[in-house]
């Protein structure tokens, strides 16, 4: 099947299965491949990417599913959250192996996008499908507050 | 980062262009020969004519900091800052980037990655700072002893030059044979907190590349249809139904009759050509056993004659004393199966190069190990073998494995191809969790006597698993007399002071694969050991901290560990427990480091427990990267809550019962409220870090579940077994 998808602002032309899931799409069509294989199955968020902004698995999204649907990836995503995010996790050296972090910063920058100002329950409810094997966590939740503090100043 | 295809292009190209140089290269790109003096001037500085320096890591990154680390002790005697330096990772060649903990082995384990390479690195930063310095005070026709690096600057004598322009006029000599080291007291990156990860940037923004991130040019994918049990063979297939799968090439049978590798155009083809598949196993020599035998046969090995008499000494005498004890307190443990599940699953990438040879792209921690294996089944050279170390998605343990089984499997796959299109091997979670090398099973049987004054007086304690070492090629340097150290480290070597210590040590049948897991033996005896003197401290009516300290008096050991202990409990603030709140503690060597934890939860076992905060003090020696120190003991101290809390490795009929993340659920965000670590200043040498920070956060959380829960005893584990619930 042909697919038309709108990703990172730009227009692709995709062939692949139904079925196919936009994970193996991204990584593997289009070779961006910042967006994490970590269990298929929506247990770890090292897939995370945006779909019209918010964040979305996407080892369970399937490609037909898409439509017209912006797709972002972390190659893609440009958002004063997202940037906030970064530095922040630059600032406090968030990262451990990194494998999961792309999907983290993902989560994060769709956190503080819907609540510029959330308290440490808030991250922890937000970021709880995120999964960071070298727990990571707290630097996370600490990134996530400094990211805040960023975007406010 | 730059990622060099081969070892010998990376030294031709060395040479080739004139102002680069590289200390322990001679001047024709020759490598010095190996011998014991080669090893201070390895190649570990490159220099470009532009100033750029590199640092050729040895130690692969799986997230534990050598990429930094490494870096810092070369910048740190070159005069650089750390923006004035980056990495690249060494090619596979024990002669030159052997681990010198292992002999002559390249690889990255036991937390000795700091360890080895303090002096190793420092020295090759000095030589390349010396060789800078005389081609400098040649070429201006000054004094050396009055130049200096500051900052990529060579300075002095009036004046002022970056040292790139110094480069090619420093390959041609001689590196210095004692290079002098800075003093401590004038390292400035060396014990700097604000000193930064160098790889934080990349992977923030997605363009840090792992083994699973790489695309070879017309690369095919093969996952590899494993028997349903452990040691089934695969004896017929049908690929009919994967036929009819867009993207499948092939599936075949596997030299070793090990699987099916399945090969696509790309992974998700590959995946599902992998469910369409039919395989017919042999399984008359499959596991068969369950984790309820398993745990059988060791609880009953506890109450045995053990095997080995670990410390060699008079169990008669030392029962003696436990029967004229005050009082004895005695438990049982059981410790089941653990996988380690790092967040990028297993893969590696094999191709054939132009010059007849292998190249192996992998997230490599045992370059040695696959290096040999390859040129086995390739029947090559060993120099036809080479490999491109890339980032590593964790590890925990896992990418060391001693048959480098992995890597053999994408082998094989490759062999069994006309080897005209790289073969990219790809494990899902569900081959992690089901085809793991799992943390082996463990039981303990302790018995503590204590005297009137509530002081030990006798410590019988039986050890009965599965030994990791035996049947490896690590066998010789860890087994001895029979007994597999990492069976009972943590409990025959610790640092208390105890009278009349009886270890016992029993070898139960090996019914997985099993492996090493961060922190290999203290897994299990730091929390045998710490949730032990929590119940001897309450038997003898005494505070827990204080009980510990009381059997921790005399030598530099035992001094350094108190030294930890002490600083955890005032800033954890040790009995001063705020009202719903409980606390419990732990204290523990590994890995030549000590480290103690405070652990403060509200709850209870019943109602649910909450960790409100853990307070971790570190001695490691010297840190070289404070700030790397504290995200490995928090990490660390996650790594070991988070199992205990609900994770194991079950089997039915000899087959694994969990298969992703939802039935071997990580530790969550929401699972610890905060950590706070803090390190003892120390002129030490540099001791592991990577792992010392798990063995005693399980235990802390038991204990502080213990003082919560009415004096519940956590001693089977995951602590659901004894029905502690989480909120």
């Amino acid at each position: 099947m042909q697919y038309s998808l709108q990703l990172n602002g730009k227009t692709h032309s995709i062939e692949a299965e139904p079925g196919t899931p936009l994970l193996w799409v991204i990584r593997d069509e289009l070779k961006l491949t910042g967006t994490k294989f970590g269990c298929g199955v929506a247990s770890c968020g090292a897939c995370t990417v945006h779909l019209d902004g918010e964040p979305v698995r996407s080892c369970q999204t399937l490609i037909e599913d898409v439509g017209g649907s912006e797709v972002t990836t972390i190659e893609g995503l440009e958002s004063p959250e997202a940037k906030a995010v970064q530095q922040a996790w630059v600032e406090l050296d968030v990262v451990q192996c990194g494998y999961c972090q792309s999907g983290q910063v993902m989560s994060a920058a769709g956190l503080l996008k819907e609540n510029p100002k959330p308290s440490a329950e808030e991250i922890d409810d937000y970021m709880w499908g995120n999964a960071c094997r070298c727990a990571t966590y707290q630097r996370i939740r600490a990134g996530v507050q400094r990211a805040s503090e960023i975007m406010e100043a | 980062m730059t990622v060099h295809s081969s070892r010998r292009g990376f030294l031709k190209g060395a040479a080739a262009a004139t102002a680069v140089f590289m200390v322990g290269v001679r001047p024709n790109g020759v490598l010095a020969a190996a011998s014991a003096e080669s090893k201070m001037f390895n190649p570990f500085v490159k220099i470009g004519s532009d100033g750029s320096v590199t640092a050729i890591v040895k130690h692969f990154e799986k997230g534990q900091g050598p990429a930094t680390g490494l870096p810092t002790l070369i910048a740190e005697e070159l005069g650089l800052r750390m923006d004035q330096i980056d990495y690249e990772f060494a090619p596979s060649n024990p002669q030159v980037y052997s681990n010198l903990l292992f002999g002559q082995f390249q690889g990255t384990g036991g937390s000795t990655a700091m360890a080895n390479s303090f002096m190793q690195y420092r020295k090759a930063g000095a030589a390349a700072r010396e060789m800078l310095i005389s081609a400098a005070a040649d070429e201006w026709g000054v004094d050396a002893a009055g130049l200096r690096i500051e900052e990529g600057m060579v300075v002095g004598a009036g004046k002022s030059a970056p040292i790139g322009e110094f480069a090619a006029g420093a390959a041609g000599l001689e590196p210095p044979a004692e290079p002098k080291l800075k003093d401590p007291g004038e390292f400035r990156l060396i014990g700097d907190p604000d000193v930064r990860r160098l790889d934080t940037e990349i992977k923030s923004n997605g363009t840090a590349k792992f083994a699973m991130d790489l695309h070879l040019p017309n690369q095919m994918i093969a996952v590899i249809k494993r028997p349903p049990r452990k040691d089934g063979m695969a004896v017929g297939m049908d690929d009919s139904g994967a036929k009819a799968i867009k993207g499948f090439i092939n599936a075949a049978i596997l030299p070793n009759k090990a699987g099916v590798a399945v090969y696509a155009e790309n992974t998700w083809a590959a995946l599902q050509a992998r469910e369409a598949l039919d395989v017919e196993w042999d399984m008359s020599q499959a596991e068969s056993r369950s984790s309820d035998e398993i745990k059988a046969e060791i609880i009953a090995a506890l109450s045995a004659e053990p095997e080995f008499n670990v410390l060699k000494n008079d169990h008669g005498a030392i029962n003696a004393a436990l029967d004229g004890a005050a009082t004895v307190v005695e438990e049982t443990f059981y410790f089941p199966l653990l996988a380690h599940a790092p967040m990028e699953p297993l893969n590696c990438t094999i191709e054939a190069t132009a010059d007849g040879g292998i190249l192996l792209h992998d997230g490599c921690q045992f370059p040695t190990g696959p290096h040999m294996a390859l040129a086995q089944i390739f029947q090559l050279p060993m120099e036809k073998i080479r490999i491109n170390t890339m980032l590593a998605g964790g590890s925990f343990g896992w990418r060391a494995t001693p048959d480098a089984d992995y890597q053999v499997e994408a082998a094989l796959a490759f062999v069994m191809t006309d080897r005209s299109r790289p073969v990219k091997l790809v494990w899902s979670r569900e081959d992690d969790i089901k085809g793991g090398r799992y943390r082996p099973a463990f039981g303990h049987k302790v018995r503590v006597g204590l005297d009137g004054d509530g002081n030990i007086v006798g410590w019988d304690h039986r050890i009965a698993g599965q030994s990791i070492m035996k049947g490896t090629p690590f066998e010789a340097l860890t087994v001895h007399d029979g007994v597999d150290h990492s069976s009972v480290e943590g409990v025959s070597d610790t640092p208390y002071r105890i009278p009349g210590q009886f270890v016992g040590l029993t070898d139960t049948q090996k019914a997985t694969s099993l492996l090493w897991w961060r922190s290999v033996g203290h897994t299990h005896t730091a929390y045998v050991m710490e949730v032990m003197m929590d119940l001897a401290a309450k038997a003898a009516g005494r505070d827990p901290v204080e009980f510990r300290l009381a059997h921790l008096n005399g030598e530099k050991d035992q001094d350094r560990m108190a030294g930890v202990l002490k600083l955890a409990a005032e800033k954890g603030n040790w009995g001063r427990v705020p009202e719903g709140r409980a606390q419990g503690v732990a204290v523990h060597k590994s890995f030549g480091s000590y480290v103690a934890e405070v652990l403060e939860i509200s709850g209870n076992a019943e109602d649910g427990v909450r960790i409100e905060n853990v307070t971790c003090a570190v001695d490691c020696g010297i840190a070289v990267n404070p700030d790397i120190v504290k995200a490995q003991m928090e990490g660390g101290i996650g790594y070991g809550i988070g199992h205990v809390m609900r994770d194991q490795i079950t089997l039915t009929g000899g087959e694994v019962d969990q298969f992703n993340f939802p039935d071997y659920e990580p530790l969550r965000i929401s699972d610890i409220q905060a950590i706070d670590v803090h390190i003892v200043a120390s002129q030490e040498m540099p001791t592991g870090v990577g792992e010392p920070g798990t063995p005693p956060a399980a235990p802390a959380l038991a204990n502080a579940i213990s003082a919560a829960s009415n004096n519940l005893r956590v001693s089977s584990l995951p602590m659901a077994e004894n029905g502690v619930s989480f909120a």
